[in-house]
């Protein structure tokens, strides 16, 4: 029981772990060993139990015995004295008698000493009593007292030690089989333990190591699992064989215990039978030793005769019960030859001759019939006898052959002599006779043997009747049955002569005790055996049995087990063998995409580029379509492989977020400006507001967050058609927690939206309510990232497209599963984006949810934490506005719109140019409320509110007013899209100065705002030529490589462009060359360099700037002594081989400013430095802005803008200048020209009739990286519209955007 | 003459497109070539001795380190000259040695010595066979120079 328990144990513990194994083992081992102690201690109390009651019955018997012996004694005693008596003798008496039963029999004895010298002294003084007959009786009593305790003890006490010894090894052999089962459960247990934690930490280590060292170590594993499954196989084996030999062993132990104890049984019972034969063999014999006393005492000691026939008849009848064990007692007196005459007729019949030759007449003879006595030397006639045997009064007993021979022996020994046996006269039973010699009284202690004959008068006889003596005795023992018993005498070794036995009995199996009859010369032996045989030890049987079918079992039990244990452990081998191919399946897969889509692109882009070529050559119609359809079908698959790229970059976890600060209002600038043609072309409004509570600068990785954006928006244009809106809004995660207090007005309304149908949305077209995708985001509102250093932001995209359906929606994160398999064929797209979305924003520790109802539009909404921007960091790119800022700030303006949240995002982008905005609901009321139009600088007013009727009372006031206010306000119209002709009927129609394209952007609005603001005032063209030889010229340049042969090539490099050149060979040179004051615009540094490294030199150089920058804020050193620049930054650039983007990331750390990978490339090296150069120049023309924002309102208002744009026109087309305008009488300088021929020519743009028509186009700054793209994708969007390429507000990308692959265009000039 | 003017600018031609061919050369050798201009005429063959001159240098450097005679051998001195030889190799345009270089560098960082030893041998060996190549070829240049010739711009591609 224990032992299934404690496999049962075993096999749930598999499941468990296996750290708390060695408690579960403890358990059922304490209970196991409380078991074994327990069956040792019940064996062993049975044991002694035993044995102890086989004592205590053994003694019983003995004081039986005793007791008996006693009692006889007594009785004998008593009748004599009955016979002799008078009354106080018998009280005397009778006070001893009262004596304790249990008594001893040397108590006995005392009390009838006592009683005896009583007598002595009273009445029997003349009576001799031979006390040596009772000394004899004492002695032998006592003796046999003696003789039985030693008797008794001493082989008990070898038995005891045998049986000590026997059960000492037995209780020991127990005990080593307990601890065998036990050791086997605990090794078992043991080995499983092992096995269970091996694995576990050979999980561990596989999850460590390689997969091919995991293969070796699984087959070490498996290898060693199988030495352990034959191991445990042959400790099963050994213990079903030692359960075996332990269960035959305990049959034959147990077996062999029973034969002994039987053995023991029988001899006991042998030796109890001998003694009690003996013992009352003894009795009658020292009974008749004291008839003869008597009889020589009264017949023969007295004159006449006390004793007479008939008296000794009377008293060997009445003391008959003294003998049981005699039939008849007889006394024949000694006759010599001389006397037998005399002898004759004294008694009157003549001494007759014992009929010895025919034994079976001898039963019913008669006396009278016998011959007289042959004549002989001396008789030995009968004179009296008991009544039993009175027949053989007068007979001869010298005739008979062993009378005879008896008579001679018991003269001479003068004790009582025993024949052998022969058959009794009459009763014809096998009997012995005892014949003892009366003497003279005369005759001493000492007598010599002649003296014993000479004094010999008389012989007393007693037959004893074996046979009936003997089953007499037996009937007063216990178990008579089970025991046979034989009497023999072996006096005659040669023959044996049986005198008493029967023929039943197992002979085979017998104990031999001999019995003492006080005859020396005569032996005798009794032989006991059981009279059935052995039964079969079913005890014995049942328990090996027992044992063997336990062994059995549990053995099929451990067996099965140890199966289990192969199995489970074969199958834990093959599952995580299973696991590390598939997991390194996974990163193969990973690596796979990451590997071949990197690979991919690359020809890719040489396909593009050979396609666009293609299309730049003499193609008909046909051939133009092929080459388009494989040029676009080039584009989509460069952006799925991007796509897949990222992906499998997230999967493999080798994703890495940048941190950087970055403006997030410019970043949804780019993006709607980037899919603003898209959605113009469809008609789509494209909205974006961000909570002014939203810090400017947040950092983050923008172009992760981009590529979010651009995603969603770019599904919600694909799904979106042809009319509604699409609204993306930018809000703390803060300000949605508590919705009864949300200050902010765009978001109180879309939350209204939730609450009544009639809410208003940006196209007036019904949307989702934005709530509901965001209401389930945890970390929305939990309160536990209230970190003052991160933000929270909830970005919200609202289309009003088709929907999701509801059966997809569970599944729309899933990589390349779209809502429905037609969805790809209906508007393409692998279903990916989302998928990489929602693992972007869940690595910015954000989450993404959405809501959508079929039929009217999805909202995505998505949380991000980026970290909070230090309040002094400005951006490069906020500061490019800082100048138009400043000069629309404080400016009024109007927004006429009809849709409240609309006109709400307008304003929202006036807000970001410090211009503060009214909102009127229509013209009409925008009449009425004149205390709006005052100093107004300009009024937007929507398409949708465009009325001219009402327009024209508007305008009319404003001119009316024109003396009132200090100017008139600019009108702006807002559309969603216009045709060219549409706008230019519209302006000249002097009706609105500036149409504005929605959707509204930053640079789009400044620009519009700007030119239209600052009226007439045209920019200066610049006609500067913008290459690097331009960019270089006379610049100082430091050098920095200990590679001689790549120093001579930088500086040969770096010369052809006019710059001045210096080289130094190590990190140390360049550290005391770069100390300031000192001439250099820059620094070129080798990264590998010994001694000290590019990183160390370039951290070192800006240390030694930071000190002293921090020595003139303080004043401590003249401004002058480091005159060329209010504060020291030199632009290290970084020279490397290889640019990957850790060691990008390293020089960005250490404080280099870019990097140009070697060997130097002309492109490389322009975009590189015209970003450092261009930062020293605008350091310049600070300082002056924020004197000129010291001025007054007026100056500011007037003045600024004319001076601000003459002074910094020059710096911005230089270097920085994010637009360039192309209008009228402006021609392109050189690289722009190159930009926009190549865009034209192979770029594939039709730009023929833009320097016919000098229509405005604006370019972004960064012509030779992004310009392809933007010429492309406009042209993209506008070549079907009739061929006119029109080039406004093109998207700024500045900066590698590896999401947009379609940047890569290579531009050869 | 002009006749012999072709010839060698054809010859010249053709040698020079061979050594891209076969891999001595590549796109940098052109950009280098491209920084030679009236101001400094002679950069080519002044980098390109100052390449050779290094190649002698380094290699030494590397022969003596990789000798086992010395006592052990230190492979970061080896890695540090195999470093500066693949710089100057990829800043000249010498393919084969720079493609040897990186090899050796891969030896050079799993401190196999045999590969070493193998590496450096080949780099003595590609780098004398760049230089005799150079060497016709700028012999060449020289011959049109001399016969009155322009040298002519090979275009690669």
């Amino acid at each position: 029981m224990s032992i299934t328990c404690e496999l049962s144990n075993l096999t749930s513990k598999k499941a468990k772990e296996s750290r708390s194994g060695k408690k579960w083992l403890k358990k059922p081992l304490l209970f196991l060993i409380l078991c074994g102690s327990l069956v040792i201690v019940l064996v062993m109390f049975s044991w002694f139990g035993r044995s102890q009651k086989e004592e205590t019955s053994s003694c019983n018997g003995e004081a039986k015995v005793l007791y008996r012996h006693q009692n006889v004694t007594r009785s004998e005693i008593h009748d004599l004295v009955s016979l002799f008596s008078d009354s106080d003798q018998v009280l005397s008496f009778e006070c001893s008698k009262e004596s304790r039963p249990g008594m001893w029999g040397n108590y006995g004895i005392t009390c009838s000493l006592n009683m005896r010298s009583e007598k002595q002294e009273t009445r029997w003084i003349p009576w001799n009593l031979n006390p040596s007959g009772l000394a004899h009786s004492i002695s032998s009593t006592s003796c046999i007292c003696d003789n039985l305790e030693p008797s008794l003890q001493q082989p008990e006490k070898s038995e005891n030690l045998e049986e000590e010894l026997e059960q000492g090894l037995s209780t020991y052999l127990r005990n080593a089989w307990w601890w065998c089962l036990i050791l086997g459960v605990l090794v078992c247990h043991k080995i499983y333990v092992f096995h269970s934690k091996a694995p576990a930490e050979r999980k561990e280590k596989v999850q460590l190591q390689e997969p091919l060292a995991q293969k070796k170590q699984q087959q070490r594993a498996q290898t060693s699992s199988k030495g352990a499954g034959k191991w445990r196989k042959n400790i099963l084996l050994l213990g079903i064989l030692g359960g075996v030999s332990f269960s035959v062993w305990w049959f034959w132990d147990t077996n062999e215990e029973i034969i002994m104890k039987r053995r023991e049984t029988l001899a006991n019972m042998c030796d109890e039978r001998a003694r009690v034969l003996q013992d009352q063999f003894n009795v009658s014999l020292n009974h008749v030793h004291a008839l003869s006393i008597l009889v020589s005492t009264f017949h023969h000691g007295k004159t006449p005769s006390a004793i007479d026939q008939k008296t000794f008849e009377e008293y060997t009848e009445r003391t008959n019960f003294e003998r049981p064990l005699t039939s008849g007692v007889a006394y024949a007196l000694k006759v010599p030859h001389s006397e037998r005459e005399k002898f004759e007729k004294e008694h009157g019949w003549t001494i007759k001759k014992m009929e010895t030759e025919d034994q079976t007449v001898v039963q019913d003879c008669v006396p009278e019939n016998f011959d007289p006595a042959p004549i002989q030397d001396e008789y030995a006639p009968v004179i009296f006898a008991q009544e039993t045997v009175s027949h053989i009064v007068s007979v001869d007993m010298m005739s008979g052959e062993e009378d005879r021979e008896n008579i001679l022996r018991a003269r001479a020994s003068g004790k009582g002599v025993l024949t052998s046996p022969f058959k009794l006269l009459k009763s014809n039973h096998l009997g012995v006779v005892l014949t003892f010699a009366v003497y003279d009284t005369s005759l001493p202690p000492d007598a010599t043997e002649e003296q014993r004959v000479e004094a010999t008068i008389g012989y007393l006889g007693a037959s004893y009747d074996m046979p009936s003596l003997v089953e007499k005795l037996l009937h007063q023992l216990a178990s008579k049955q089970t025991i046979a018993v034989d009497v023999y005498d072996t006096t005659n070794t040669s023959g044996l002569i049986k005198m008493y036995g029967s023929e039943i009995g197992d002979i085979s199996e017998q104990h031999i005790s001999s019995l003492d009859f006080g005859d020396p010369s005569r032996n005798h032996e009794m032989h006991c055996r059981f009279k059935h045989k052995l039964p079969i030890p079913w005890t014995a049987i049942t328990t090996s049995i027992l044992v063997l079918v336990i062994t059995f079992l549990v053995g099929y039990i451990f067996n099965e087990a140890i199966n289990r244990i192969a199995t489970v452990e074969e199958d834990c081998q093959k599952m995580r063998e299973l696991k590390a191919r598939a997991e390194a399946a996974d990163v193969a897969k990973s690596q796979f995409l990451a590997t071949v889509s990197h690979e991919i692109r690359t020809p890719m882009n040489g396909v593009l580029g050979m396609l666009k070529m293609l299309m730049d050559t003499d193609l008909d119609a046909k051939q133009m379509d092929y080459a388009q359809t494989a040029h676009g079908s080039g584009k989509d698959l460069t952006s799925l492989i991007n796509e897949v790229l990222d992906q499998a970059k997230i999967e493999s976890g080798r994703l890495e977020l940048e941190n950087v600060p970055f403006d997030m209002r410019f970043i949804l600038d780019n993006v709607s400006s980037l899919l603003s043609g898209k959605a113009n072309e469809k008609g789509i409004e494209l909205a974006v507001y961000v909570s002014s509570q939203v810090p400017d600068v947040v950092v983050g990785d923008p172009s992760r967050f981009r590529q979010i954006i651009t995603n969603l928006v770019g599904n919600s244009i694909k799904f979106t058609q042809e009319r509604g809106h699409i609204f993306i809004s930018v809000h703390l995660a803060d300000e949605v927690r508590e919705p009864l207090i949300i200050e902010d007005a765009v978001l109180k309304q879309r939350l209204a939206l939730g609450c009544s149908e009639s809410g208003e949305t940006v196209s007036g077209f019904p949307a989702v309510n934005a709530w509901g995708s965001w209401k389930n985001f945890k970390t929305c509102y939990s309160t536990e990232n209230h970190n003052s250093d991160k933000i929270k932001l909830l970005v919200t995209v609202e289309d009003t497209g088709v929907g999701i359906p509801v059966d997809a929606q569970g599944r729309i994160f899933t990589p390349f599963m779209q809502a429905d398999s037609s969805t790809s064929r209906t508007y393409g797209g692998t279903g990916i984006g989302l998928s990489i979305s929602k693992r972007l924003v869940e690595l910015m520790q954000g989450e993404m949810g959405f809501v959508s109802e079929p039929g009217i539009g999805s909202t995505f909404s998505f949380t991000v934490v980026f970290g909070k921007a230090e309040t002094n960091t400005s951006i490069t790119k906020l500061e490019r506005f800082d100048l138009a800022i400043q000069e629309f700030q404080g400016l009024r303006a109007l927004v006429i719109d009809n849709r409240n949240i609309r006109a709400e995002v307008t304003s929202y982008h006036l807000r970001r140019l410090g211009i503060s905005a009214d909102i009127v609901s229509s013209l009409r009321m925008a009449c009425t409320s004149v205390s709006k139009l005052e100093n107004l600088a300009m009024v937007l007013i929507d398409k949708d509110a465009w009325n001219k009727k009402d327009f024209s009372v508007l305008d009319e006031l404003f001119t009316r007013s024109k003396v009132t206010f200090t100017r008139v306000p600019k009108i702006f119209l807002l559309a969603t899209s216009a045709t060219l002709t549409e706008r230019s009927e519209m302006k000249s129609s002097g009706l609105i100065d500036e149409v504005v394209i929605k959707p509204l952007r930053m640079s789009v609005l400044i620009c519009c705002l700007q030119e239209t603001l600052v009226s007439g005032k045209k920019r200066q063209p610049n006609r500067k030529r913008r290459n690097l030889g331009h960019l270089l010229r006379e610049k100082q340049i430091l050098v920095v490589d200990d590679n001689l042969v790549n120093r001579r090539v930088a500086e040969g490099a770096l010369k052809k462009y006019g710059a001045i050149v210096t080289c130094v060979e190590s990190g140390k040179a360049a550290l005391e060359m770069l100390k300031p004051p000192h001439n250099f615009d820059a620094c070129f540094m080798d990264l590998q360099m010994p001694e000290m490294d590019g990183f160390e030199a370039t951290r070192r150089v800006r240390d030694l700037e930071r000190e002293i920058n921090k020595k003139i804020a303080s004043g401590e050193d003249s401004a002058e002594m480091f005159c060329k620049f209010s504060s020291w930054h030199v632009p290290i650039l970084a020279m490397t081989a290889d640019v990957i983007q850790a060691t990008h990331e390293e020089c960005m750390k250490c404080g280099m400013d870019g990097y140009v990978s070697k060997p130097f490339e002309e492109e490389v090296l322009y975009t590189a430095f015209s970003n450092f150069l261009t930062r020293l120049d605008l350091d310049l023309s600070t300082p002056l802005i924020s004197f000129l924002g010291n001025m007054s309102t007026f100056l500011i208002r007037i003045l600024l803008p004319l001076l601000v744009i003459a002074m910094t026109i020059p710096q911005w087309s230089e270097a920085e200048s994010e637009q360039w305008c192309i209008a009228d009488e402006q021609t392109p300088d050189d690289e722009l020209q190159a930009a926009l021929n190549w865009a034209c020519g192979k770029g594939g743009a039709d730009c023929s009739k833009m320097q016919q028509e000098n229509q405005p186009c604006f370019l972004p700054n960064t012509i030779r990286d992004h310009a392809s793209f933007a010429f492309n994708s406009y042209y993209q969007n506008y070549k079907h519209k009739g061929g006119s390429c029109y080039f406004k507000g093109a998207a700024m990308i500045t900066e590698l955007d590896p999401s947009h692959g379609s940047c890569h265009y290579e531009y050869n000039p | 003459m002009d006749a012999l003017i072709a010839q060698l600018q054809r010859q010249f031609r053709d040698y020079t497109i061979s050594l891209y061919q076969q891999g001595f050369l590549d796109d940098q050798f052109t950009e280098l070539k491209k920084l030679q201009d009236d101001g400094s005429p002679d950069f080519v063959a002044e980098v390109l001795t100052l390449f050779f001159e290094d190649c002698v240098k380094l290699i030494s450097n590397m022969a003596r380190a990789l000798d086992k005679t010395t006592g052990t051998v230190d492979f970061s001195q080896v890695g540090a000259s195999v470093h500066q030889l693949k710089g100057s190799s990829s800043s000249v345009g010498a393919k084969r040695v720079k493609a040897l270089c990186v090899s050796f560098k891969e030896y050079c960082e799993a401190k196999n010595y045999e590969g070493c030893v193998r590496c450096l041998q080949q780099v003595d060996i590609e780098y004398k066979a760049l230089k005799t190549k150079l060497q016709d070829m700028f012999n060449l240049e020289k011959q049109i120079i001399q016969a009155g010739g322009r040298v002519p711009q090979v275009d690669i591609n």
